[in-house]
């Protein structure tokens, strides 16, 4: 592959992905990571969860670990195209929603697709959650440290910003 | 705004719209909110594009989504670059083991919160565990699982609402009952000089 085939099939996939991407570009994460670790071998399992944790733990929108994807596999202007990728299908989708049928609160259709399609956006949002378990769950400790992420987001209001901290210190401590 | 969102920037989103600048109310953003989530795409790009489109057209959208992405991104790929520099120390793998092994388990929490947020019916059930299943565990093609799942999602909720209706589509619950229902929540306390008073305002988030 020449560096001009990587950045069109980059763009490509991630403007394909885009108009999938209901509920937020995490649930196409686990698509992101058959493309980039399984089916081109651009990156490994252990380098996509670590690019997806720096963009949890900087500020901005979560969708940026997009473009650290785009980033480690062709530099700077990897990251631009496939954030203009992820982008550019949805935004003219929203702009010509917001064009055509933005002051129609009445309208049915769209609490219908919302009910019809979250139990699929949270079935994605699961395989996001278990891909990167499997990527970096290779001692009971990280697995503890999962499962403990796990139960205080459920059962406690504490920020995920200071569990990512936490996670990062004992990381250290630990020799994780 | 884009620098300020640890974690997601939708509360401040929320906060510098409705409270800061009174582009809308919250009625308004919560509607927004609702059709950007349907919408595919990352959702706050969704609602930056939408507002600036509502407010200065094309020009605006594109200024929203700049503002809100190409800032935190240069930074981001600073802090990606360093990372990559130092990523054989010892420390820093550890630290970002750390960090990974918690964010697989916040993603997974907020799943399971959705999830325990839904409606329990079996044809929920039926779509979540079956794009878990096809996406996570079999690791299938997201573009041919959804080319299936998506039309058979939406098919299957709006046979659903048309058998609890037991009437045609869209007259289920007459339109009228649902403007009423509207109006009367809108009517809240005022004083004299059409002011509301903050004591008997609902409830906002606590920032």
């Amino acid at each position: 592959m020449t560096p001009l085939d990587v950045l069109l099939s980059l763009g490509w996939y991630f403007a394909s992905v885009s108009l999938l991407a209901i509920g937020g570009a995490s649930s196409v994460l686990p698509d992101m990571h058959r493309f980039l670790v399984d089916t081109n071998g651009w990156m490994s399992n252990e380098q996509f969860a670590a690019l997806y944790a720096i963009s949890q733990a900087a500020p901005g929108p979560n969708v940026l670990f997009v473009a650290l994807f785009g980033w480690h596999v062709a530099g700077v202007v990897g990251a631009c195209v496939t954030m203009l990728a992820i982008s550019a299908p949805s935004a003219i989708a929203a702009v010509a929603f917001e064009i055509f049928a933005g002051r129609n609160p009445q309208a049915r259709w769209p609490g219908l697709l919302r009910r019809g399609l979250a139990p699929l956006t949270i079935g994605l949002l699961i395989s996001t959650g278990v891909i990167l378990a499997r990527g970096v769950d290779h001692s009971i400790i990280a697995l503890g440290f999962t499962a403990v992420a796990l139960l205080l987001t459920l059962l406690t209001r504490v920020s995920p910003l200071w569990l990512i901290v936490a996670g990062a210190v004992l990381g250290v401590v630990l020799k994780l | 705004m884009g620098l300020s969102g640890f974690g997601g920037v939708m509360p401040f989103v929320r906060r510098a719209i409705v409270e800061r600048n009174r582009w809308m109310d919250d009625r308004e953003f919560a509607e927004l909110f609702s059709i950007a989530q349907v919408l595919p795409g990352p959702n706050v790009v969704n609602i930056s594009l939408m507002l600036g489109y509502r407010y200065a057209g094309v020009r605006g959208s594109i200024c929203a989504f700049s503002g809100l992405v190409l800032v935190p991104m240069l930074l981001i790929l600073v802090i990606a670059s360093i990372y990559a520099r130092y990523s054989d120390l010892a420390f820093v793998r550890h630290m970002l083991q750390g960090m990974m092994a918690v964010s697989a388990g916040l993603v997974l929490a907020t799943g399971i919160r959705m999830a325990l947020a839904q409606p329990r019916t079996v044809r929920a059930a039926i779509m979540g565990g079956g794009a878990l299943l096809a996406i996570g565990i079999l690791r299938l093609p997201l573009v041919s699982v959804m080319a299936v799942m998506i039309p058979t999602g939406i098919a299957l909720e709006a046979w659903a609402m048309r058998r609890a209706a037991r009437t045609p589509l869209g007259v289920a619950v007459p339109p009228t009952a649902v403007r009423q229902e509207a109006a009367a929540a809108d009517i809240e306390p005022q004083t004299e000089d059409g002011t509301v008073p903050d004591a008997m305002r609902p409830p906002k988030d606590s920032a």
